[in-house]
């Protein structure tokens, strides 16, 4: 028949297009639709999430982030019953301006599509019915997390700072607290004028009330940074914590003439020529310290430091975080300023608690982590986190030694406002300079109670003291007390 | 022909399936008054209260024009209305779910422009007992298509709707001229080829891979072709455009039988495209968002692909199986009832949905197809492949657009789109195709005259006791 070449040659050109349709739909609709779903901007995606039962996020037997039936179009209203205290760890839940902390990082679970939650997930997929979201545990312990926020909050308004609290033996964060805060309930509000005002007010705010200083913050972590130097020189076999160390009032740094490169000790007594290292940490002796760096050298120290956790990011539950840095290659005269915590410097509270925690469990240093378990609705156990070793930072008898000194400065030293009757306590205490001279230091204290299983981090930012080693205790050492004994009474 | 090739067709005869026909409109009414009564479950929890009424006027349609045919053309093929019948309910269930959350009133449009459709499919049948008689329209369609695509730039009676002035209003009513006559053009193109396909296949000059023809067997097609093509880009209808260079390249290559058609239409395709992209800002911006939609979506930006990555996050977010009706959010898309009809079935029905309609899409392509394959007369072999063709092309330049296949260009969803003109013209192509059909598949009229259909006879005999 004539024509019928070409039309059989028609059919197969549209058999063609009628496949890459099909095709190309199938990749879209089934490939793609991952992406799709997790672009920022779809309103789909964040409405449904809005609007459906989100699971509670716990801490001890309480909710501090929980949805409550609403009546309005939105079914659901994301409250926070104690939103000051817990907002650096729930974050925020907004229609506008999505979703911050554990609200974001455990979005799959507390939204049920988390695949842990797959058992009702497969049933509802063939129902085509919205999933029930999951609950967080956190390892926050409650009594710890009151301290923290009470001591904190007690040191008046307008105070900037923030405390950590970790289970040195385990990782888990035992308490977290910043300041300044912000009352998430009203950015989860259904009223999305008034949550504009408030986005508005918080990111105009000086006082940055969205940051979590507690991992979001770097600052030089002043004297506190003196327990790596320590436990550098004694991994490196230079000491041990019986040895004389070298002392003296005052240290010329290498490279270095006259006032700029002249290292002085504030006045506390640091003997000549050499002392007891006991008496250089208790005394946080800063030309003791500094000299040590040196005779450890810039590979050492940063080896010790990166085994610590600085220069990398090791919390997973909670993002963004700052990196904690220790400088590659300083030169001599930097590296003595390294020793105590200066120059470049830079450390969270959370690393610095961490340093503390991994002394505290011989060594070696756990990954910190917030959730503990991720629940189904009806609070059935789907998955519980297992603690996993970070690194071995320093050997077990440098760790021991370290302690011994630290406790020491609890008992005779600097630190001694964290000493707990009948306990033995570790502490360090650190100050320093912010750089502007028109701003006021930076108040560090750190601390653990070696036959205890809780190790503290306090930094106050704004602190009105003078630049003294004993007034940077006197800040933050009762608050560092209080969170042990709130997680030692227990 | 020769005689053996005649009897080997000839020899088997095809049955009315007119049972088959009614079997299958019953599938397809459950179909769309299902997909009603699930709109009306899933968005407001009830099942609608008209829906027995909506559903017997759906039912009174499709079987009316199941009786006509059984009429005037008992032979015609019995897979095409039911799937045009699914089509249409289909595509009234998702435009009244549309107006539940947009508080308009598409769906009772819709449904009168069906019946006008579905009346004026059944003047088609009744008044055409032969197709054949068309081709003595073939300049008076040509001329008529030509005035119609006209007929919008006439100042008073055109209206520019999203940047394309490809409407007329009278009164109340819009209407898109080119919807019909895509189908008139059709008429013309294959009226004058079936005259002159010998000489446009046999004389010229040869130049690269192809014998041109003569200047005067080519010319008055060339003209109404770049006619109505010059329209169109005056207009800014890039999809028309597309649409009608595609037909006239099938309609040309099959009338003639060369190959080389083929290769000169695709080069000027390309060069025209590329032409196009250079001189047409509006081009280049089609083009820029089909390559990535995403940089031009959301604050900050132009905001120009919103209507197609909200089209795409609802297909994202349907997924396999859908949201199932009043469970997504297909009103976020500007014009989901028109352009993008097929982002909210996407959304709801799903892959599945999205799949089934292609395929009912591909059914009604495949019929036509076959239609002209077994079709005893030039005319009709060309009129049912164009009208195939078009068919095809269009759901591939709309469905294609709207998935981010190729650059979006604006046209109707065949049958599911809210628009009078295009389910009015869609309902008189389906009618055309059944025509041709039934006049294929009916018994040859005369037997005995030569040796050869003798023999064609014998075979018959045979195969129908064997059957």
């Amino acid at each position: 028949m004539t024509m019928n070449k070409p039309i059989r040659t028609i059919s197969i050109f549209c058999l063609l297009l009628f496949l890459a349709l099909m095709v190309n739909a199938t990749y879209l609709q089934y490939h793609a639709a991952g992406d799709l779903n997790d672009d920022q901007r779809n309103r789909r995606v964040i409405d449904a999430a809005y609007s459906r039962e989100r699971g509670a996020i716990l801490v001890g037997r309480d909710s501090v982030a929980v949805s409550e039936p609403a009546d309005d179009e939105y079914e659901f209203l994301r409250t926070y019953p104690q939103p000051f205290k817990y907002a650096p760890l729930t974050g925020f839940f907004s229609y506008t301006y999505g979703a911050s902390a554990i609200e974001r990082t455990q979005n799959g679970v507390l939204s049920g599509e988390d695949s842990r939650l797959f058992v009702t997930k497969l049933v509802d997929l063939v129902s085509n019915d919205q999933s029930e979201g999951g609950n967080v545990q956190l390892t926050i312990d409650p009594a710890a997390q009151d301290a923290a926020y009470a001591g904190l909050t007690a040191l008046g308004k307008g105070t900037r700072g923030s405390v950590v609290a970790l289970q040195p033996s385990s990782g888990k964060v035992l308490a977290m607290v910043s300041l300044p805060t912000y009352d998430p309930n009203n950015l989860a509000s259904h009223d999305f004028s008034a949550v504009a005002d408030t986005w508005e007010r918080l990111t105009d705010d000086p006082g940055q009330p969205l940051l979590n200083r507690a991992i979001q913050t770097t600052l030089p972590p002043g004297s506190t940074f003196k327990v790596v130097t320590a436990a550098a020189a004694i991994e490196a076999g230079l000491y041990t914590a019986e040895d004389q160390v070298p002392g003296g009032a005052s240290y010329q740094l290498p490279l270095t003439s006259g006032e700029t490169g002249l290292i002085d000790n504030e006045g506390r007594a640091c003997g000549t020529g050499r002392i007891p290292f006991t008496q250089a940490m208790e005394q946080s002796c800063n030309t003791t310290f500094a000299a040590l760096a040196g005779e450890v050298g810039a590979e050492g120290m940063l080896e010790t430091a990166e085994a610590f956790g600085f220069n990398s990011t090791y919390l997973e539950d909670l993002r963004p975080q700052a990196e904690s840095v220790y400088p590659a290659d300083p030169d001599a005269a930097q590296l003595g300023q390294t020793g105590l915590g200066q120059f470049e410097v830079r450390a969270t509270p959370l690393q610095m608690a961490m340093v503390v925690a991994g002394i505290a469990n011989g060594g070696v240093v756990m990954r910190p982590y917030v959730v503990d378990e991720v629940q189904s609705a009806d609070y059935e156990v789907l998955d519980k986190t297992e603690p996993t070793e970070l690194s071995q930072a320093v050997k077990p008898q440098t760790a021991d030694e370290v302690t011994e000194l630290m406790v020491s400065t609890v008992e005779r030293g600097t630190a001694s406002p964290a000493a707990i009757q009948g306990v033995e306590v570790a502490g360090k205490t650190g100050t320093a300079q912010s750089g502007d001279p028109d701003r006021p230091p930076y108040a560090w204290f750190v601390s653990f109670a070696p036959d205890e299983d809780v190790a503290v981090a306090v930094v106050i930012e704004n602190a009105d003291i003078s630049r003294s080693e004993i007034a940077g205790g006197t800040l933050g050492g009762p608050i560092a007390k209080a969170v042990m004994e709130a997680v030692i009474r227990q | 022909m020769a005689a053996g090739q005649q009897g080997a067709i000839m020899g088997f005869v095809h049955r009315r399936r007119r049972g088959a026909e009614l079997f299958l409109l019953v599938l397809a009414l459950a179909v769309g008054v299902g997909a009603y009564a699930a709109v009306g479950i899933g968005v407001e929890g009830e099942v609608p209260v008209d829906l027995l009424g909506y559903g017997g006027w759906l039912a009174g349609l499709v079987v009316a024009a199941h009786v006509v045919i059984r009429f005037v053309a008992p032979y015609a093929d019995p897979v095409l209305l039911p799937v045009v019948a699914a089509l249409n309910g289909l595509g009234l269930a998702v435009i009244h779910r549309l107006d539940l959350a947009d508080g308009t009133t598409f769906a009772r449009q819709q449904l009168t422009w069906m019946t006008l459709g579905v009346l004026l499919f059944v003047g088609t049948l009744v008044v055409l007992r032969d197709h054949r008689v068309l081709t003595r329209f073939t300049y008076t369609s040509g001329l008529a298509a030509i005035v119609l695509l006209l007929l919008p730039l006439v100042p008073g009676l055109g209206k520019t709707i999203n940047g394309a002035r490809i409407w007329i209003g009278v009164g109340p009513f819009s209407f898109q001229p080119g919807e019909v006559a895509k189908v008139l053009l059709v008429v013309a193109f294959a009226g004058y080829l079936v005259l002159h396909r010998d000489a446009l296949a046999l004389a010229g000059r040869r130049l690269l891979v192809v014998d041109l023809p003569r200047g005067r067997d080519l010319g008055p097609i060339l003209a109404m072709w770049l006619i109505s093509l010059g329209i169109l880009v005056f207009q800014r209808d890039l999809g028309s455009s597309l649409l009608f260079f595609g037909l006239f390249l099938v309609m040309l290559y099959v009338a003639t039988e060369r190959p080389g058609w083929l290769v000169v239409g695709s080069t000027l395709f390309l060069g025209g495209a590329l032409v196009a992209w250079r001189l047409f800002g509006h081009v280049r911006t089609r083009v820029d968002i089909w390559l990535d939609p995403f940089a031009y979506y959301g604050e900050g930006t132009s905001d120009q692909s919103y209507q197609l990555v909200e089209s795409l996050f609802g297909m994202g977010w349907g997924g396999l199986l859908g949201r199932g009706f009043g469970e997504g959010s297909p009103d976020r898309i500007p014009y989901a009832e028109s352009d993008f009809i097929v982002g909210a079935i996407g959304e709801e029905l799903g892959l599945t949905g999205v799949i089934a309609v292609l395929l009912l899409y591909g059914l009604i392509v495949e019929r036509a197809l076959r239609a002209a394959l077994i079709s005893r007369d030039g005319f009709g072999k060309l009129v049912a492949t164009g009208l195939a063709s078009v068919f095809a092309l269009q759901v591939f330049v709309v469905v294609g657009g709207v998935t981010r296949l190729i650059p979006l260009t604006g046209l109707t969803t065949p049958f599911l789109s809210y628009g009078g003109s295009s389910l009015v013209a869609n309902w008189v192509i389906i009618a055309l195709v059944l025509r041709i059909s039934d006049l294929a598949r009916r018994p040859a009229p005369s037997v005995g005259d030569t040796a050869g259909d003798a023999d064609a006879d014998a075979e018959t005999t045979q195969v129908v006791r064997l059957s």
